[in-house]
């Protein structure tokens, strides 16, 4: 496959190391820095390969080349930024392929809501990598599907709570959840209405969004859960 | 009317205290406490005794707009110093909270006149100024 055009707005860490990383596979990179001092000890190494200049100017990414862009990676330090070079790329220049990097967690919801996917927020993945490798109540998301409403997770059966020693049939499980995998000393089965689900089994459950609680009450041991609003 | 003025610097407080004497109700987010003070020296009187109300936040923050009222508002302003703050956050008022009448200060023409043809309303002080200076300088006097 011949080459991509990149352009990336923002030369600091990520951008900066993104740019050498492409250069590297043979792609061919214009970097956006608007602080004329980082532009300068930059373009240091990388050279032509740097340009000088706010990257939400219409005419600077013009200057970059942008109406051959096969893809435009915008991770500045300012959300805002961030999501405007992102949406004149992709609405005003008919950039297929754009990535933007959101710093806080919290501002995703506008990019999803203008169109700006996807979306990389580094906070929002160590948070989801903290859940993972420390889970509460031993709940680990393993897939979420938010616009296909789908979720998988994965969970301890606790010792002593309502599921242990019971039936997959019996479990009352809310509608709209389903046990799809039972984890047991190593190996996992799927299981039947008659398979007995016993406390230390991993479980695997599809479910809707929001059931995470009822799913919850009934694998976690008594007390150990219903701590939320702490 | 229920105006929401995002941004009380020199353009939002006049704005915004003009509304009020209008007879509208009034609503200024800013994240800093002292346009809160421009808004009072404008008036001549406390901004919240002649019933206008003022919320200390960000822009982009979702609660903080709450709070200014954005659900109930007819006529949004997007006036911080800032185009790419306007530019964002009067997009989230059109598309996210539906306010019927939106409209940026955007300084940059050129993009002040991108957004007016994706159907944002956008006032660029820069544009007028380059048409009334070349007015007043080239024109026979």
């Amino acid at each position: 496959m011949a080459g991509l055009y990149v352009i990336i707005a923002g030369a600091g860490k990520v951008g900066w190391n993104l740019a050498r990383e492409l250069l590297e596979r043979g792609d061919e990179v214009t970097v956006i820095e608007q602080d004329r001092r980082r532009y300068l000890t930059v373009e240091q190494e990388l050279e032509h390969a740097v340009q000088y200049g706010d990257a939400t100017e219409l005419w600077v990414l013009e200057r970059a080349g942008i109406q051959r862009a096969d893809l435009v990676v915008a991770v500045t330090g300012d959300d805002e930024d961030n999501l405007l070079i992102c949406q004149v790329a992709k609405e005003k220049y008919l950039c297929e392929r754009i990535i933007a990097r959101c710093n806080n967690p919290r501002n995703l919801t506008h990019f999803k809501l203008l169109g700006i996917q996807p979306a990389v927020s580094a906070t929002d993945l160590i948070l989801r990598l903290i859940e993972h490798e420390v889970p509460r109540y031993g709940l680990v998301h393993l897939l979420d599907l938010p616009e296909e409403r789908l979720e998988i997770i994965e969970l301890v059966v606790g010792e002593g709570c309502s599921a242990a020693g019971k039936r997959v049939a019996d479990l009352s499980l809310p509608d709209g959840a389903l046990v799809i995998s039972v984890l047991r000393d190593g190996s996992g089965f799927v299981p039947k209405a008659d398979s007995v689900v016993e406390a230390g089994d991993e479980v695997l459950v599809v479910l809707d969004p929001g059931l995470e609680e009822d799913i919850t009450s009934l694998f976690v041991a008594n007390g150990a859960s219903g701590s939320t609003s702490g | 009317m229920f105006v929401l003025v995002v941004g009380a610097g020199r353009v939002g407080s006049s704005v915004a205290t003009s509304a009020l004497r209008a007879g509208h109700t009034v609503s200024v987010l800013d994240e800093d406490p002292l346009s809160h003070e421009r808004l009072d020296v404008e008036l001549g009187q406390s901004w919240e005794e002649a019933g206008g109300r003022f919320t200390i936040g960000t822009a982009l923050e979702l609660d903080a707009l709450t709070e200014s009222g954005i659900e109930e508002a007819d006529v949004f302003i997007a006036s911080t110093n800032g185009d790419n703050t306007n530019l964002v956050v009067a997009q989230l008022a059109h598309r996210r909270f539906e306010v019927p009448r939106v409209i940026a200060r955007i300084l940059d023409p050129r993009r002040a006149a991108w957004y007016a043809e994706q159907g944002l309303q956008t006032i660029c002080p820069t544009q007028i100024a380059i048409e009334q200076l070349e007015k007043a300088a080239l024109e026979p006097a």
